[in-house]
């Protein structure tokens, strides 16, 4: 095993509260030391100076679309992309073909990452109901035995309140908890984009934000009732955030995200009718923007999630109407999370580091989201003043699909590493 | 003309508006001879692309060209082909490898004239996508507006019926506006989409509020599917608070127009005494259809030469 020492880096570790140029020394996987001048003897030196070290991210949210898509990503292009983008863990979505409805499906996903994968840890979301179909529970406890981290019908909506009721329930006893898409069918109709201005003028058919909020309100109070716990997928709109804000201050045990796009575009770029600006729930407008910012800063969001959702160029280059729903997010999501947030002034970087890592860790329940001594080495290095200029063509993962293309930012991943192992490091 | 394309009335200037209604004016000369044919067109290649039926104006388009000789086809696509079958870019390229010089498009999808323009080499015409414009029609509307009531400026136009989903409806706004027209709406607040006034009209609450000092009474086609899919409850409730009927175009101007894009669902958007009555000009926007659509097949041809 590699032996390395970091040199000089701002290292920054909210779940420990650090926040100091140290030297990291990493012996067997392992943070081993950390400390001022440490000296390297055998190990390599990794010069860090001017940059960040953090803990490695962590997405609670992205679609490695294997089994069965392969042609949009598969779990060893997904997962590269990922360590691209600085995260050392990912929980991928079930509404793959097949669906990750059984053990048989969690195992393959599990195995082919621990033997193809880039070396980013996989956590797979198992579906809350067979074939996402919303009707019949799926085999939760199996799944679980097998290496689900959470359940979701992510893309397909539980509409049955009693199912997600149910699923509650039943789920908890595995020690398993529902992350939800909240989406009222019904009220997304034949929708596209968000219902606003930009919908009329465009002349698109709109999805009101109820249709977000509503499920949100089901799922808080479903929730409420049982006792039980929900996060839910994604916000974007303000009313979102705030259904969550007043729940967690009548004690309500629900835990939520959203995405480096809610806080980084509107529905202004749909403007063109670029396929590439279709994401569902869609792009809202600038008091959504700045509500889910706000909610990240005080505290109602605890996590930045990418929902990374590659898709193949063809389906992308056609009619509004026709284009997949969905964007490649690892790539970046850091850059974006950063810019909006840090350099805008409205949080800290360590701040930042906890959403993109303490917190989902934390929730997860899964190593990794910090850097004490004797933790394993799942950690990030970062030059978070660099200008970069978003080029998709250049995406590790085989999805292109960007509504960000070309567009300035701030912030870059330089290393990523796992257990110790350098899995990414960034072509100079 | 500068422009390649023509996907709407948005952004088209109160100057190029005027310039295409003059030229339409000499166009009709052409329709209203006994000899129609001319050589503006001559050695073009107009291709009509429409994937949603639409006889009245592909034919409109088809005869402006052949009025004014220029090589006209058509193709036809299902609506159902269009998720299936060849992409628009893939079709649009074909197009401009055969030599088309002029591609008019028909699409029930809002963007796709935008996604085709971009493209393509071939000027593209939109003749209507989905529920974002249908600037031929806004223009052969305004072009019988100003016949009879000389200017454009400081006119109020009722268009009353289906706005959510008419291209008509939003063409006609952004053109009207530009002329320094009034729009104002009206339709059951289940076909209002949000944030209309910001393009520049306002919304009446009633008809009869609408229709007050009008000068032209637009209706809009309500399709009876509008019903099914839950917007209002039946026709005949439709009818008793929407409907254009006599009554309601008496509470206009004098000698307001009664208009109309056709095709007319009678009895349910506007009522046959008011479509045929003595106001009606209904008849007149189809000549003036035609005239308009000559007038921008040459401008947008000729735009090579200059
Ligand atoms: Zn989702």
């Amino acid at each position: 095993m590699e032996k390395y020492l970091i040199r000089g880096g701002r290292v920054i570790d909210p779940a420990n509260g650090i926040d100091a140029v140290k030297d990291l020394l990493i012996v067997d996987g392992k943070i081993a030391d950390i400390g001022e001048n440490l000296t390297a003897g055998d190990a390599e030196a990794i010069d860090a100076s001017g940059k960040v070290v953090a803990p490695g991210f962590i997405d609670m949210h992205c679609h490695l679309r294997d089994p069965g898509l392969e042609y949009k990503e598969d779990i060893i292009s997904g997962t590269r992309a990922a360590a691209r983008g600085g995260f050392t863990g990912v929980c991928c979505m079930p509404n793959t073909k097949p669906v990750n409805d059984c053990a048989a499906v969690t195992r393959y996903i599990l195995e082919k990452a621990e033997t193809k994968g880039s070396g980013v840890h996989v956590y797979p979301v198992g579906a809350i109901s067979k074939g996402l179909e919303g009707k019949e529970m799926a085999e939760i406890g199996r799944m679980k035995e097998a290496g689900i981290i959470a359940i979701s019908d992510d893309g397909k909506p539980v509409s049955n309140s009693n199912l997600l009721r149910l699923a509650m329930q039943y789920a908890d006893h595995f020690g398993v908890f529902i992350m939800s898409h909240s989406e009222d069918k019904n009220l997304v109709g034949d929708g596209v984009m968000n219902e606003g201005f930009m919908s009329t003028k465009l002349g698109l058919p709109g999805i009101t934000r109820a249709a977000e909020e509503v499920m949100i309100a089901r799922d808080i109070l479903v929730a409420e009732a049982e006792g039980k716990r929900i996060h839910i997928c994604h916000i974007s709109t303000k009313g979102g955030v705030q259904l969550v804000r007043e729940a967690k201050a009548r004690g309500v045990r629900v835990t939520a995200e959203t995405t480096p796009h809610y806080i980084g575009a509107t529905d202004e770029w749909c403007a063109d009718y670029d396929g590439n600006t279709r994401v569902n729930p869609p792009l809202r407008e600038e008091s959504d923007r700045l509500a889910c910012i706000a909610g990240l800063v005080d505290g109602t969001l605890d996590a930045i999630a990418t929902d990374h959702a590659p898709h193949h160029e063809d389906e992308k280059k056609v009619e509004f109407h026709l284009a997949a729903s969905g964007f490649s997010g690892f790539e970046t999501a850091f850059c974006i999370s950063n810019t909006e947030l840090v350099r805008s002034g409205a949080m800290s970087l360590s701040d930042l580091v906890k959403l993109m890592s303490a917190n989902p860790a934390r929730l997860l329940g899964v190593p990794g989201g910090k850097l004490g001594v004797g933790d394993a080495a799942d950690l990030v290095v970062l030059d978070p003043d660099r200008k970069v200029v978003v080029d998709a063509k250049k995406f590790v993962s085989k999805g292109k699909n960007t509504p960000f293309d070309g567009r300035t930012y701030y912030g870059a991943v330089c290393i990523t590493m796992v257990g110790g192992r350098v899995i990414d490091r960034e072509q100079a | 003309m500068k422009r390649k394309d023509l996907l709407g009335l948005e952004g088209v200037s109160r100057e190029e508006i005027t310039s295409i209604l003059d030229t339409a004016m000499t166009m009709r000369q052409i329709v209203r001879s006994s000899n129609k044919k001319t050589a503006h067109l001559q050695g073009k290649s107009i291709v009509t692309l429409f994937y949603e039926n639409s006889t009245r104006t592909r034919m409109s388009f088809e005869l402006a060209s052949k009025y004014m000789s220029a090589a006209a086809a058509n193709i036809s696509a299902s609506a159902s082909s269009v998720a299936k079958g060849e992409t628009l870019i893939d079709t649009g390229v074909t197009l401009d490898q055969m030599g088309t010089d002029v591609i008019i498009i028909r699409h029930p999808m809002s963007g796709a004239p935008k996604l085709l323009a971009k493209h393509v080499k071939a000027s593209v015409i939109n003749a209507g996508d989905g529920m974002n414009e249908h600037p031929t029609q806004a223009l052969l509307d305004m072009m019988t507006m100003r016949e009879h009531l000389g200017s454009l400026d400081g006119i109020k136009v009722a268009i009353c019926g289906d706005v959510m989903h008419s291209r008509v409806a939003r063409s006609n706004i952004y053109g009207l506006t530009t002329m320094g027209a009034n729009v104002v709406l009206c339709a059951p607040p289940t076909l209002i989409p949000v944030q209309i006034e910001k393009l520049g009209c306002t919304v009446a609450d009633t008809i009869e509020d609408a229709c007050e000092g009008a000068d032209v009474v637009m209706g809009l086609r309500i399709q009876r599917e509008r019903q099914q899919k839950g917007l209002f409850p039946s026709v005949a409730e439709y009818c008793d608070n929407w409907e254009i009927t006599p009554e309601r175009v008496a509470l206009a101007k004098k000698h307001a127009l009664v208009m109309h894009p056709g095709p007319m669902n009678r009895g349910v958007e506007i009522a046959s005494s008011a479509a045929d009555s003595d106001q009606s000009v209904i008849t007149q926007q189809v000549e003036s259809g035609v005239a308009v659509r000559m007038a921008l097949l040459y401008m947008l041809t000729r735009k090579e030469q200059a």
